[in-house]
């Protein structure tokens, strides 16, 4: 199987390049992580990041025949040849697969993503029952892998001031939470031309997600409880 | 050359949930704390744990802390010590309150309490009948903790090093922890950080086997640091197997599915283990389960074509079910066995999980060694929590939930512990040695320098390989004895490993070399001293000594670098407050 893979290493290099590499299938190497790592331990000074290589810890999300998702479960057998990786696009790269996600945590960090309760807290747990439990569903999931944003062109434009689909859907994570007293605050922190209305409903952060989660149905009700507090 | 150095109050090496759970103690106090991680920190193992958390909140019907001890105290096959398995279970409720209280989106009863589901051993008045004690966030229970406690961290403005990896500790001539160096993977810049109290919070090192629920990044680097500075290494022979590791991918399915009712059949569509554990059946401990699994498959009921695996159904539980508590199975069966488990059986085999052993320490979270008479003299500076230490809560076998459980009550006192230390040493730091750090400097100039050397991944599959093929479930004394031999000629090859990548810019080469440093000690204690230990218990099998041995065997293994000796330290059989439990035999 072929793999051309984009190459930086700002030690030597003077601009990025593809490089070609051929590797004979094995039985073992189901997903795209395996055959990263196969080519690492010939070709030792590729660079990439990985960890748990079961979709959760969200280390090696990359572009993968133009499109992000994480190589650890994406299956060699559905990926057309050569298989063209890039690094994630939008953000710096520093090494070959390896970008800069600075930006995209700050954007995190900016939402205040903790719960905000300043009532006196009981012995036992605060109550939350299970229909508001299930708000939770579909937020808390997110592994900050990163796919999302970096596939979205608003966050291409304005990384620094758009929070981007990863960003908002933690946003609305803690909205939704019955326990969280500081709603207000989170719409008038998100209530900016910026912050949350560079989103343009474009969806691809929807159809990368590779937690099969959904930024844009965030979005869209972040938007309606603006709308519905307006009137 | 000169190291560059950084002092803080407080050094936190890994950002799992130990660390994570630490660092919130030492900046509520107000304290400088770094924690340094060589991965985000929500990408640390913390996040793959998938069950829930034990704690006896009663929440589904009657519980107690002393009925979990009690479980906790079996499940470790009684080489648990009682002190630090009473502490734990003690504040385990406390803990995982707190948990909530930090935003924790745990799954919901109708009355609006945590729901909590029953887990493997763990028990209702002492062993009559399985409780209800695992808090869960469906099947993500780790990921929802990581996540929690990192955002805490984000609130508390705790200082992160992301991607940094710790190296070596710092210690004067007396053994005093004064800090580690380090590594930053961005620029290849060393730097030792200073610390009047040093935490290792490293997590596991389940990737010395080849096949393991673990992550890439489970190498033991705080075991090889703590061994490298003289410091021994207690219990490695005792490794869990988990009894449901995808068959030939290694990924982990939670034992909760069995906990809420999927079953183990063999080739015959027999539920075997009511034949080994007739009263806790699928729901005996883990190394009761990955044992009659395993014997299943030897004496050939395995299933599938080589009759290598055995399958764990759950159909039957019904889609809404598996949907609501189980979402994250139905996917990483789906992806890693192409199997739909609201219609068939997962494939499973026992799959190397967790280190029981670790670097000894106290309940406390203070690393202690032998010294002068004493089996438990305190180093000073360094703190161990989470799957990096041994307290020893797991002893010869840990319950699942126990691990999640672990990391908060044991981040916490040890952060609880650093911060007095801290307030009683003043406010500065003391000297450090002339050559502090130079052995962590020499170490990547030899890497750097290698000609010709080994090649990292090669030497690294050949400890893998050994470790599976000489170490595994059944341990045979042939096989042990070989195993030590290989693992010890395998030590020139890791003294001579070379990388072809010689950037300063994320070398992940170079980690990786340095990483294998670190696995390599470990999987050394554990051969050495399961070769050594004439005797079954727990997850320690052998197949020349068939049954527990308290006369010559209820101890602890320890296991000094220096010349691969071998000492031992008795357990404490002691709790805090309570009767001591004494050892009997082991029936689920």
């Amino acid at each position: 199987m072929r793999f051309r893979i984009q190459r930086y290493d700002p030690d030597k290099d003077t601009r990025p390049y593809f490089q070609d590499y051929d590797l004979p299938m094995g039985q073992s190497d189901r997903m795209l992580l395996d055959a990263l790592v196969r080519i690492k331990s010939v070709d030792d000074t590729l660079s990439l990041r990985r960890s748990c290589r079961e979709g959760v810890c969200g280390s090696d999300a990359m572009n993968i025949n133009g499109k992000n998702g994480l190589a650890c479960v994406t299956r060699l057998a559905d990926l057309a040849e050569p298989v063209v990786i890039k690094p994630l696009p939008g953000l710096p790269v520093i090494r070959d697969l390896i970008v800069d996600m600075t930006l995209f945590f700050d954007q995190y960090h900016s939402v205040k993503p903790y719960v905000i309760d300043a009532r006196a807290l009981p012995e036992r747990e605060r109550l939350q029952s299970p229909q508001e439990r299930v708000e939770l569903d579909g937020l808390y999931e997110c592994i900050l892998c990163a796919c999302c944003s970096t596939s979205c062109p608003s966050f291409w434009w304005n990384p620094d001031k758009f929070v981007g689909p990863a960003g908002l859907l933690n946003a609305y994570r803690f909205i939704a939470d019955s326990r969280d007293q500081a709603v207000n605050e989170r719409l008038d922190d998100l209530e900016d031309p910026y912050r949350l209305f560079r989103c343009h409903t474009i969806m691809n952060c929807v159809d990368v997600c590779p937690k099969g989660l959904n930024p844009t149905h965030a979005i869209g009700k972040i938007k309606e409880l603006m709308v519905r507090r307006a009137v | 050359m000169a190291l560059a150095v950084r002092k803080f109050d407080a050094v936190i090496v890994g950002a799992g949930g130990s660390g994570l759970r630490a660092a919130l103690e030492l900046s509520a106090a107000g304290l400088r704390v770094a924690v340094l991680s060589k991965v985000f920190p929500t990408r640390s193992h913390t996040v793959a744990a998938q069950g829930g958390v034990g704690a006896s909140l009663g929440n589904m019907g009657e519980d107690s802390w002393h009925w979990h001890m009690y479980d906790t105290v079996k499940g470790s096959d009684w080489l648990g010590d009682q002190d630090a398995i009473e502490h734990m279970c003690r504040m385990a409720p406390e803990v995982v309150i707190e948990l909530e209280h930090f935003g924790m989106p745990f799954d919901r009863n109708d009355n609006g309490t945590i729901y909590q589901r029953p887990f493997g051993g763990h028990t209702q008045n002492f062993g009559e009948r399985s409780v209800q004690r695992s808090c869960c966030a469906a099947d993500r229970t780790g990921h929802a903790m990581l996540h929690t406690l990192y955002q805490r961290n984000v609130l508390a403005k705790t200082q992160f090093f992301v991607e940094w990896m710790a190296l070596d500790l710092v210690c004067d001539a007396q053994g005093t922890v004064l800090g580690v160096t380090a590594l930053e993977m961005e620029t290849g810049e060393a730097v030792l950080f200073q610390g009047k109290a040093t935490l290792l919070a490293t997590g596991g090192a389940g990737r010395i086997f080849s096949s393991s629920t673990n992550a890439f990044i489970n190498t033991g680097d705080g075991l090889g640091m703590a061994a490298r500075a003289g410091i021994p290494l207690q219990d490695l022979e005792f490794w869990q197997f988990h009894p449901t590791g995808v068959a030939g991918a290694g990924v982990l399915i939670t034992e909760g599915v069995r906990g809420e009712g999927g079953i183990l059949l063999n080739k015959d569509g027999e539920r075997f283990m009511e034949r080994y554990a007739p009263t806790m059946k699928d729901l005996a401990s883990r190394d009761v389960v990955s044992r009659a699994m395993a014997t299943e498959i030897k004496e050939g009921r395995g299933a599938g074509e080589h009759a290598d695996h055995i399958l764990l159904k759950l159909d039957h539980l019904g889609p809404e079910v598996i949907d609501k508590r189980l979402p994250g199975i139905r996917e990483i069966a789906l992806k890693f066995a192409n199997v739909d488990c609201a219609k068939d059986p997962i494939p499973v085999v026992p799959t190397a999980h967790y280190q029981m052993g670790g670097i000894p320490s106290n309940f406390r979270g203070e690393v202690v060694v032998p010294a002068g008479g004493d089996p438990a003299t305190v180093v000073a500076g360094l703190y161990a929590a989470g799957e990096c230490g041994c307290a020893s809560i797991h002893g010869a076998n840990r319950l699942g939930t126990n691990s999640l459980t672990d990391l908060l009550v044991m981040g916490r006192s040890a952060g609880m512990s650093m911060v007095d230390f801290i307030r009683a040493h003043g406010a500065a730091h003391p000297g450090l040695p002339k050559d502090a750090g130079q052995a962590s400097l020499a170490r990547v100039a030899r890497l750097d320098a290698q000609a010709g050397g080994e090649d990292v991944s090669a030497v690294r599959d050949e400890i893998q390989r050994t470790m599976q093929a000489h170490c595994g479930v059944f341990r045979f004394p042939d096989l042990l004895r070989q195993g030590v031999e290989k693992i010890r000629a395998l030590g020139e090859r890791v003294a001579r490993t070379a990388v072809k990548d010689k950037s300063k810019v994320f070398n992940t080469a170079r980690i990786e070399a340095l990483e294998l440093d670190n696995l390599y000690e470990t999987a050394r204690a554990t051969l050495f001293s399961a070769e050594a230990r004439h005797e079954t218990r727990g997850a320690h099998d052998r197949e020349d000594f068939h049954a527990r041995d308290d006369v010559n065997w209820l101890k602890h293994s320890l296991w000094y670098r220096d010349g691969d000796r071998l000492a031992y330290k008795p357990v404490n059989l002691k709790p805090l407050t309570v009767e001591s439990f004494e050892p009997k035999a082991r029936v689920y």
